[in-house]
């Protein structure tokens, strides 16, 4: 088997039996980094020397006994998240050369059980989309192909590249965020299990801001053990996050055996309509069949309030970005342009550095936050979320984790949905609802569609309750064998 | 492409687009107010095609007038858990040159701008 | 007796409301463990959070919150145990963030009061609005450079508390007592040092007129007044304007102003159209703040005695007139000086020492309380020295010079020059008897009905003994041999 094929939990047995040394392990990535990026462009920066360095380093902790829970496992980190030493750009221009003097508290605590950054992963600019086709550093293009087509196909958004550097075994796991769908819906169309765990479970400190109350660091991965490993790395309580939640981090790894005897499954009437795809109504059919043969009990539940969780999620992001993206004006940091007074600098650096879906969520967010709108869209929003919020506590008094599609359809072509921007907005339309409610998600491949491309299934759990949701994902990832790999792969024929 | 979206839109169960209050759509002078508001400049040419997207969005987000939120009190994080405090501890600060580190103009222990008149 | 500007269309009131921004005593800053001294060198008192770099997040501080609660409860203000912080979003070269970080819809301090003194001995009650947290900006200095404005964010972050009085005020006067009580409160708590010459408390000045019993015409915000006497004046020069404007016919439109105290006039602040759209909204980095009643009551039970109080006490223990009580407790520092000084002695001595000689002494060395030549307990020394007849009271005033020039003990001074009272009747019988035949004259015509030469008598008799002369015992002396013939 190739270096590059190995999952992080045989990776990390490998290491420690000295089948393999981290300098290996690591170089097998940064050659199929060298191989893929060129074409995906899943990443911004790479970082070979740092990854080498951290190599070395994991070998001499894995000799001496001391080794951590990631040591030498190679990983893309999102470049959302500020990493001390290494350019972070969020996608954008208007940080320009920003090199952060610090280290996101969910990097750090991978740095510190000893896992290897290989670079930093495209994105959509500031997180805001959902295809990675807003990147100033150009698009990322999905390992996955449809069966008899060359057409460049989306890897999902804003975390396409750290999913696109999982997909195509350029990494072995990779970070992400997830605001309204960012980390699942990427994690669909690359056919990875990718999972937004609780507001308030990962730290955001020393990740550039979208919507702070909605923004959560999460892992991707090629299994939902793989995920559970990450997670229970990035978790954690940080006291310098005041939305960080006090609570301990449980054996995520353990939790994914537990089965799911006994437990009951919500289906959510609001997510089924006319214009579902009959291929994804179908894979969720499966779906519950297979939690249903595992042993476990299949309830109808009903979300009312979730049709309205989009046009929530675009009032609330928008106007929480409007304001956390305000720091970029061309004082401090990044991007100055303009040579006229202080507006004129604003004005210019912002035009020039903000790309266009930027700016038309700053421009919505200012808006429904301006004097004589703010009751009528903002407030109203988060009155409509709480009910959100109250449907999701109602369903989980009647059962126990719930099982929706994750997106309305895989992934799709470069180029598609972009000249309506509400259209490409719709793509997160199974995804917003937990977010808004804060509650645990995650995307597991479950399928492939009609043209060959992965599907994927979303357990949505409690809060805090991120166990339950890897113990139903792991019965889904075992009953779907999902062995498919992408077109473009390393190792593969390019 | 407008009736296109409409009826997508039907079908996930949102209220057609026509009849949309036109008291709610933006026009052109609240489109520069809006730019001027956020600090970014839009050029003239730019102004229709934006003030077209941004009531495509407005349009679609004002089906939650539907909403019955009656007594409800608004929600502001995912957890409702009270704020934590902090002791009060210089632990931070002394890093000029990490803050300043970055500026684009810079001089000595200060970051500059053009010169303002109050 | 109110004050009024006379027009030509009849008599306008002033109606006056003051927002005062007091920084809030603490080590570190509301939101980052940055610290909040006064003076240090540019940018080094800011961590990444204050500079608003990406990621940064608001944690806040314990100690501020406490501040605020104490300052709260010391103007008999109700405390919201559930508040909020909202973000006021505006753009401006000393607001790294693009937003201020305040407390809009939910203040921490809801309604409360002021009583204040004027001079005609009249109180007043100038209710509180509420009172707010927030953070304060950095600084730009635009003189540095002809081009560029230098940007400092040593102060960005540090705690405001905003007090808002209700309109309430109607006179500069009222203002000014308003200002003084304020501050003597702040520094009481220790919560605010009050110094507005080091810009730790500045007020915004609201300002409007009106015909008496009329509703409440347009005001003007006069901003950023950085002294008691410059808030005063700046409301009568504002108000002056305002009644111009209206009485030719004119409007008052609400703005921004800023006084010019060479000019004494204010002037409009360069115009920004959308400055009041602050796009208020709660802060997603925080969550509500929950106080614990418990928690309250206990700051409730070590706040200091208070200077209302203390002033009542005062005339109460003390016998203290209300004006004599008013000046001793201004300051904290000044009231434990005297209650040293008076316990156990006369007190009402002890209060026209403080207030005189002791004062006037520290105005002029240009001392303060702190650095004071005299201490209290000295001071008191001198006190016994009266009281025990070992000196006089003219004596004790030249002793009282000697130990602020040389910091030495009243007792020492007195023997060292011989100060000791006389109160031998018969040195005394001589001073007068000497005296009597001196001025053979005087003697006459005050026999003959022109009695206030008595103190003639007196004050020769003092210069005949050197001052040393027992004040009670020479007057006896004077009386018997005047009656005596």
């Amino acid at each position: 088997m190739m270096l590059t094929d190995f999952s992080i939990a045989e990776a990390r047995d490998a290491l420690r039996a000295k089948k393999v040394s981290a300098r290996e392990l690591t170089a097998a990535h940064l050659d199929a980094v060298a191989a893929l990026n060129p074409r995906l462009n899943a990443f911004i920066t790479v970082t070979p020397e740092l990854a080498e360095r951290q190599a070395e380093a994991a070998d001499a902790a894995i000799a001496s006994g001391t080794a951590g829970a990631l040591a030498g496992i190679p990983l893309a980190i999102k470049d959302l998240f500020c990493t001390e030493g290494v350019r972070t750009t969020a996608g954008s221009r208007i940080l320009g050369n920003f090199v952060p003097p610090y280290e996101s508290t969910v990097s750090a605590n991978l740095l510190r059980d000893g896992a290897v950054f290989l670079g930093k992963a495209n994105l959509d600019e500031f997180a805001m989309g959902s295809s990675n086709m807003t990147s100033a550093f150009g698009a990322v293009e999905n390992p996955w192909k449809r069966r008899d087509s060359d057409a460049a196909l989306v890897p999902g958004g804003s975390s396409g590249g750290s999913a696109a550097a999982v997909s195509a075994r350029m990494a072995m796991g990779a970070t992400g965020t997830d605001t309204g769908g960012s980390i699942r819906q990427p994690a669909a169309f690359c056919g990875l299990a990718g999972i937004k765990p609780s507001y308030g479970r990962c730290s955001r400190w020393g990740v550039v801001a979208f919507a702070s109350s909605l923004d959560q660091p999460g892992p991707f991965a090629r299994s939902v053990r793989d995920c559970a490993i990450l997670l229970g790395s990035m978790a954690g309580f940080d006291a310098k996050d005041s939305t960080s939640v006090g609570m301990a981090v449980p054996d995520y790894e353990a939790a994914c055996r537990r089965g799911v005897r006994g437990l009951r499954i919500g289906v959510p009437r609001e997510y089924r309509n006319d214009n579902m795809p009959e291929e994804i109504e179908k894979l969720w059919q499966q779906g519950l069949a297979w939690l249903r043969d595992a042993g476990a009990e299949i309830v109808d539940v009903s979300l009312p309030h979730t049709k309205y969780g989009l046009a929530t999620y675009y009032i609330v992001a928008p106007a929480e970005a409007s304001s956390n993206l305000a720091r970029y004006d061309g004082v401090r940091f990044g991007l100055r342009a303009g040579d006229g007074d202080l507006t004129d600098i604003y004005e210019r650096t912002r035009a020039a550095g903000f790309g266009a879906e930027v700016k038309r969520r700053i421009m919505i967010g200012t808006y429904v936050l301006s004097a004589g709108y703010y009751d009528a869209y903002y407030l109203r929003a988060q009155k409509v979320r709480a009910l959100i919020l109250k449907d999701f506590s109602d369903a989980f008094t009647q059962v126990d984790a719930l099982l929706t599609p994750t997106a309305p359809s895989a992934a799709f072509a470069q180029g598609e949905k972009m000249d309506d921007p509400v259209a490409m907005y719709l793509n997160d339309i199974f995804t917003v609802p937990a977010s808004m409610a804060g509650v645990p998600a995650m995307s597991v491949p479950a399928g492939l569609s009609a043209q060959g491309l992965p599907l994927g299934l979303q357990v949505i759990g409690r809060p805090y309750d991120e166990e339950t949701v890897f113990a139903v994902s792991q019965v889904i990832e075992d009953s779907a064998a999902f062995s498919a790999r992408p077109a473009v792969i390393a190792g593969g024929r390019a | 492409m407008v009736r296109r979206l409409a009826a997508r839109l039907a079908c996930w169960g949102f209220s057609p687009l026509e009849g949309i209050d036109p008291n709610m759509s933006l026009d052109s002078a609240t489109v520069r107010r809006i730019a001027k508001l956020a600090r970014i400049r839009v050029e003239e040419a730019d102004i229709a095609r934006l003030q077209g997207e941004l009531n495509g969005i407005l349009g679609w987000i004002e089906q939650l007038a539907e909403v019955d939120v009656e007594g409800v009190e608004p929600l502001t994080g995912g957890a409702q858990i009270a704020l934590r405090l902090r002791e009060d501890l210089v632990t931070d600060g002394g890093i000029p040159e990490q803050i300043l580190s970055n500026a684009p103009d810079r001089v000595g222990a200060f970051f500059t701008v053009p010169k303002v008149v109050e | 007796m109110s004050y009024s500007i006379e027009g030509s269309t009849g008599t306008w009131e002033i109606v006056c409301g003051l927002e005062v921004h007091a920084q809030v005593i603490s080590k570190s800053k509301l939101f980052s463990g940055a610290a909040t001294d006064f003076g240090a060198e540019p940018n080094t008192q800011v961590s990444l959070v204050d500079a608003a770099f990406p990621g940064m997040l608001p944690v806040l501080n314990r100690e501020c919150v406490a501040q605020a609660v104490r300052t709260g409860l010391g103007l008999n203000a109700q405390i919201n145990l559930v508040s909020r912080f909202d973000r006021k979003n505006y753009f401006y070269a000393d607001l790294p963030s693009g937003y201020q970080i305040s407390q809009f819809a939910h203040p921490i301090v809801g309604k409360g009061e002021v009583e204040i003194e004027l001079a005609d001995g009249s109180t007043r009650q100038i209710g509180v609005t509420r009172l707010h947290l927030e953070q304060d900006a950095g600084k730009s200095l635009h003189d540095q450079d002809p081009a560029r404005s230098f940007i400092d964010l040593n102060r960005c972050g540090v705690a405001l508390m905003e007090i808002v009085s209700e309109p309430d005020i109607r006179s500069p006067e009222e203002a000014g007592a308003y200002l003084r009580k304020l501050r003597t409160v702040l520094r009481y708590l220790g919560t605010c040092d009050g110094n507005m010459d080091e810009g730790s408390m500045r007020a915004d000045v609201n300002v409007s007129v009106r015909h008496a019993g009329e509703g409440f015409r347009t005001r003007c915000e006069v901003k950023n007044v950085n002294s008691i006497r410059f808030v005063m004046q700046a409301i009568e020069a504002e108000a002056k304007r305002q009644v111009e404007v209206w009485e030719s016919g004119g409007e008052v439109h609400q703005e921004t102003r800023l006084f010019d105290p060479a000019r004494n006039e204010t002037r409009s602040m360069r115009s920004k159209e959308d400055a009041h759209d602050y796009r208020y909204f709660p802060d997603p980095d925080l969550l509500p703040l929950v106080l614990e009643d418990a928690w309250v009551e206990e700051l409730r039970t070590t706040l200091p005695e208070l200077p209302d109080a203390k002033r009542s006490r005062f005339m109460r223990e003390y016998g203290l007139p209300v004006y004599d009580s008013g000046v001793l407790v201004a300051e904290q520092s000044v009231a434990e000086f005297y209650e040293t000084v008076a316990r156990g002695r006369d007190a009402r001595l002890a209060a026209n020492w403080v207030i005189g000689d002791f004062f006037a002494a520290l105005n002029r060395t240009g001392k303060t309380i702190e650095t004071s030549p005299v201490s209290a307990a000295s001071l008191g020394g001198l006190l016994d020295l009266i009281a025990d007849n070992t000196i006089n009271g003219r004596i004790a005033k030249d002793v009282f010079e000697a130990m602020v020039e040389t910091g030495a003990s009243a007792l020492k001074i007195v023997e060292e020059r011989g100060l000791r009272q006389v109160t031998d009747t018969g040195a005394i019988d001589d001073a007068v008897e000497k005296v009597f035949h001196a001025h053979p004259d005087k003697l006459a015509e005050y026999k003959a009905g022109k009695e206030k030469l008595f103190g003639f008598f007196v004050g020769q008799v003092m210069k005949a003994m050197a001052g040393k002369g027992n004040p009670a015992l020479v007057n006896e002396a004077i009386k018997k041999r005047l009656v005596g013939g």
